[in-house]
């Protein structure tokens, strides 16, 4: 159910961070400012970006749990969270590179941006253990789903905040006022960007298999044991049900 | 600051991407560790059904 199109889209995605590479390092002209530094810029931001609307997502996911009690819902949230989270090592970690590049200072704490960004990060940091922490996959389905809705609508308020807030440091490059890109930069960009969000989609669509399988797995061993069937340990992880059929 | 020669800043630069790279890398084994666990408990279950069904092992 979703595997299907994983073919496609990995395709897909593949072609887009391909091309976003080779535009990055092929035709996008170098900053007059930061010089040959601001290319992670094409990398950076596009998977900032693409975490922050992950977050979101796992939110609307954790909507759809809560008003129709469909535990697929928060299967869905949880990886969108989880690869969020992944994104936001990679947007730390190059974000870190970049600073100590262009500041001389791997962290600036005075600087908004970074600070929220961190922020954000912790905060979805104890979604896992969380969950780990409640026994009743019911109730952590239901408490997850609370703290996704909740973190969820935080991410957009955090961003308004950060963008009122006077930044000393960190470059405003996509507002009406300021730091527009050239062209060349912006196609560079953007093409990046599709390309994330591909990547984004199409490894989602990956771990869903992944667990859809393994539930499916779990049902067919239930209906096969007529031995005892040892059950999962606490995890963080939802456990839902196999579907009657895979159409489901 | 002023920009950074390029030699000086193509190790950051490739830090960056590499980092990038090293994540998909990760969390791909990762999930081809989950795939081989999947494909193990299928060969087991199927086992299992050859040995209930008496059929002949597929």
């Amino acid at each position: 159910m979703y595997g299907k199109g994983l073919r496609t889209l990995s395709a897909a995605t593949c072609l887009a961070l391909g091309a976003a590479f080779a535009l990055v390092f092929f035709y996008a002209p170098l900053d007059a400012d930061q010089g040959f530094i601001q290319k992670i810029f094409y990398v950076h931001v596009p998977m900032a970006i693409v975490a922050l609307l992950g977050f979101v997502a796992g939110a609307v996911m954790a909507i759809g749990h809560l008003r129709t009690g469909d535990r697929r819902w928060d299967l869905r949230s949880y990886v969108a969270i989880h690869l969020s989270l992944i994104l936001g090592v990679g947007v730390l970690i190059t974000g870190a590179i970049w600073a100590k590049a262009s500041w001389g200072h791997w962290w600036v704490w005075d600087e908004p941006t970074l600070v929220s960004f961190l922020i954000v990060f912790l905060l979805y940091a104890t979604y896992q253990p969380l969950r780990f922490s409640i026994e009743d996959p019911e109730r952590q389905a239901r408490y997850a789903s609370v703290f996704a809705i909740t973190a969820g609508a935080f991410v957009p308020l955090n961003f308004l905040a950060v963008r009122l807030a006077e930044s000393l440091t960190h470059p405003r490059v996509l507002s009406t006022t300021g730091g527009a890109l050239p062209g060349s930069m912006r196609l560079t960009f953007l093409v990046a960007l599709a390309g994330m969000g591909l990547l984004f989609v199409t490894l989602w669509k990956y771990e869903m298999a992944s667990k859809h399988a393994t539930a499916q797995l779990r049902s067919l061993r239930r209906k096969l044991g007529g031995e005892e069937i040892a059950s999962p340990g606490r995890s963080a992880a939802p456990r839902t049900a196999a579907p009657a059929h895979p159409g489901a | 600051m002023p920009a950074l020669p390029l030699d000086e800043a193509g190790k950051y630069v490739a830090g960056a991407y590499v980092t990038f790279l090293a994540l998909i890398l990760v969390y791909v084994a990762i999930m081809a560790t989950k795939l081989s666990r999947i494909e193990r408990e299928l060969e087991e279950l199927n086992e299992l059904a050859d040995r209930r069904g008496g059929g002949e092992p597929s």
